[in-house]
């Protein structure tokens, strides 16, 4: 294997933080102590952190509605994240974003999106500024499988490889627009198929093996650096939860079988990678449980970071409009 | 082209850009070639969406969007991405973004075509709204839109490219928010917006004859308004009339006069009135987009009715 052992520990980190960060949301959320929309991504952690660990501190990523995972994986500070959604002015957006529109662009973080869609010309347009300002940064767009049927996706396909901008297109196809079955509503088996269409390379990644997602956009980013232009990856995941926290109250009737939830959980994407590393005598068991540990604690200082927090004064709602 | 000779940052996209297909960006393709002048395929969504994403990623774009009423091809990106990320993000976007369009009747296009746009984009905060009614106005305003860190959007009338005045040479700028005074008059304001401002003028010309004084104010901004100019005529002239090319439904107007009638009640003498276009589609045939838009019999007569 390629990569390092310092940071296959990285990305064990990432991934428990972000399984331990999701299932904190939908307790939290459940038990009526968070507000708003909760979209959690519990197993689809290695395509957050496959992707983001392929990445420079300086390249930039936007994200969706289904985002906690992706902004750990850059580096999102879990307990500004928390406090954001408990709608605190500690959190990253002072309380006016919210889970969908967390942000740090600090970190080339340039925000989660509640549009389905509307990140992806935004990523287009944050990789034609490095390319005109030659800064050699790479912009990851990462979008679901729903996106893919937005017209925002196909004309920033079309405007990137026209352009050969150095973005990467990420589609984390979770198998579920919604409460639709992707396959029920997309004219292609394979959304990577469509990188044809716009002349550019597009594959499809398993979504579940964190390294191949890493191999997969490390080549990407290279392509990306050299001039070469965009990626599609079409990474195939599965979205163990549903489309929101407590859609249970609401939904009428089933859109999946337990079996089929059953399946994907067998392929867990964090025990893939423990197994990995296991078997090859990388890491021993005691390093991996040791990381495992901080990451739930650093999750638990993040709810007291969050309930500690002041809430908003009401006249910051005239704040940050206009610079 | 000053401004992009001012700033590296700085560089143009959209529909026919680079052939200047309206004339508006004739000769920037020679200075500074397709990098920064960057023709666009004809995909809304997708080219003010990459004009979001630049700015968020440190550039100041000039985004044109060829005819105002393609903008809603790309609304979301204007309206939930441009407009709105600096807020949400808590202040961490910068969006200094300026959209130019043109909008508005020039003479036989039909309603795809021809339509005022800006009062869609009116309740929308985050987002400036600039409405020139001459070419001086236009270049002021226009370098204001590009050095503003906001996104603005300018509304540039499909007739003004054949207007003609003197335009001063030079980092002249006209700030964004504030009103001019066209014309002085004591009588009656008539605060008129971009193409109406010289059809209100030549009305107050020949109204002078009758020896009734029509004060025109052109806002120039739309969003924010520049209520104060237009308070401290109203208070002179205690009567008001506003002509908008806008549909009367929701216009631009109406927002004024509402604004006017909370604010100014008891400096008025009479009933403001709205001159806007009908709230019919913009139609094809000469005749009847005349008798839909605000002309100049129109305008006179209101200006006669607040008088009284």
């Amino acid at each position: 294997m390629d990569i390092g052992k310092e940071l296959v520990l990285e990305m064990y980190r990432k991934m428990h933080r972000i399984r331990n960060f999701e299932q904190k949301i939908k307790d939290l959320t459940t038990a009526g102590e968070i507000p708003g929309f909760a979209h959690v991504s519990i197993g689809e952690e290695a395509t957050a952190v496959g992707v983001c660990s392929a990445l420079r501190p300086t390249d930039r990523i936007t994200s969706t509605h289904r985002g906690h995972g992706h902004l750990i994986a850059k580096g999102g500070d879990v307990a500004r994240m928390m406090a954001e959604i408990y709608g605190k002015r500690t959190g990253y957006c002072k309380g006016k974003g919210g889970s969908m529109h967390i942000a740090d662009f600090s970190l080339g973080i340039l925000g989660a999106n509640g549009i389905v869609g509307g990140g992806i010309p935004i990523a287009t347009g944050s990789a034609l500024a490095a390319k005109l300002a030659k800064t050699g940064e790479v912009t990851a767009c990462f979008f679901g499988d729903g996106a893919a049927n937005e017209g925002t996706f196909h004309e920033s396909l079309n405007l990137a490889s026209i352009w050969k901008l150095p973005v990467i297109y990420i589609c984390e196809n979770n198998g579920f627009g919604e409460f639709t079955p992707t396959a029920a509503v997309t004219s292609v088996k394979d959304i990577a198929v469509r990188a044809k269409g716009y002349d550019i390379p597009g594959y499809v990644v398993d979504g579940n093996d964190v390294f191949e997602v890493y191999r997969h956009t490390s080549e990407a980013a290279a392509r990306a650096r050299a001039g070469e232009g965009p990626t599609l990856l079409e990474c195939k995941t599965y979205r163990w939860e549903g489309h929101v926290v407590g859609e249970g109250a609401f939904i009428s009737g089933k859109y999946r079988t337990e079996e089929e939830v059953a399946r994907w959980k067998a392929r867990c994407p964090i025990i893939a990678l423990e197994k990995a590393v296991l078997e090859s005598g990388m890491l021993k068991r005691d390093e991996l449980d040791r990381v495992a540990q901080q990451a739930r604690e650093e999750v638990e200082a993040a709810v007291q970071f969050a309930r500690q927090s002041p809430l908003p004064e009401p006249s910051e709602a005239n704040e940050d409009l206009w610079i | 082209m000053e401004e992009m000779e001012r700033d590296p940052s700085t560089f143009i996209m959209g529909e026919d850009v680079a052939l200047s297909a309206f004339g508006s960006t004739r000769g920037l393709i020679e200075r500074f070639g397709a990098e920064r002048v960057r023709d666009t395929p004809i995909s809304e969504a997708g080219f003010v969406g990459a004009a979001v994403g630049a700015a968020m990623a440190g550039m100041r774009p000039i985004c044109e969007i060829e005819i105002a009423p393609f903008i809603y091809c790309a609304f979301d990106q204007i309206v939930n991405q441009a407009a709105k990320l600096r807020y949400m993000s808590g202040g961490q976007a910068r969006l200094p973004i300026t959209f130019r369009t043109l909008y508005g009747a020039a003479g036989g296009a039909a309603a795809q075509h021809s339509e005022t746009v800006y009062p869609h984009l009116l309740p929308v905060p985050g987002l400036k709204i600039v409405a020139p009614s001459g070419p001086a106005d236009m270049k002021g305003l226009l370098k204001s839109a590009i050095r503003d860190d906001n996104p603005v959007v300018v509304f540039e009338h499909a007739a003004l490219g054949r207007s003609r005045e003197e335009v001063p040479d030079g980092d002249v700028l006209v700030p964004i928010g504030k009103a001019s005074v066209k014309r002085a008059g004591k009588d009656v304001t008539v605060v008129a917006i971009g193409a109406m401002v010289p059809r209100a003028i030549a009305v107050a010309n020949r109204l002078a004859a009758d020896g009734i004084e029509a004060e025109v104010v052109d806002p120039r901004t739309l969003a924010p308004l520049d209520e104060q100019t237009l308070l401290t005529s109203l208070g002179k002239t205690n009567r008001m009339v506003i002509v908008d090319e806008a549909h009367l439904h929701g216009s631009a107007a109406s927002e004024i006069a509402a604004t006017m009638v909370e604010k100014g009640f008891d400096l008025l003498d009479a009933p403001i009135r709205r001159v806007a276009a009908l709230d019919v589609p913009i139609p094809f045939s000469r005749p009847l987009e005349a008798a839909v838009l605000p002309d100049e019999r129109r305008i006179e007569e209101a200006i006669r009715a607040v008088i009284g």
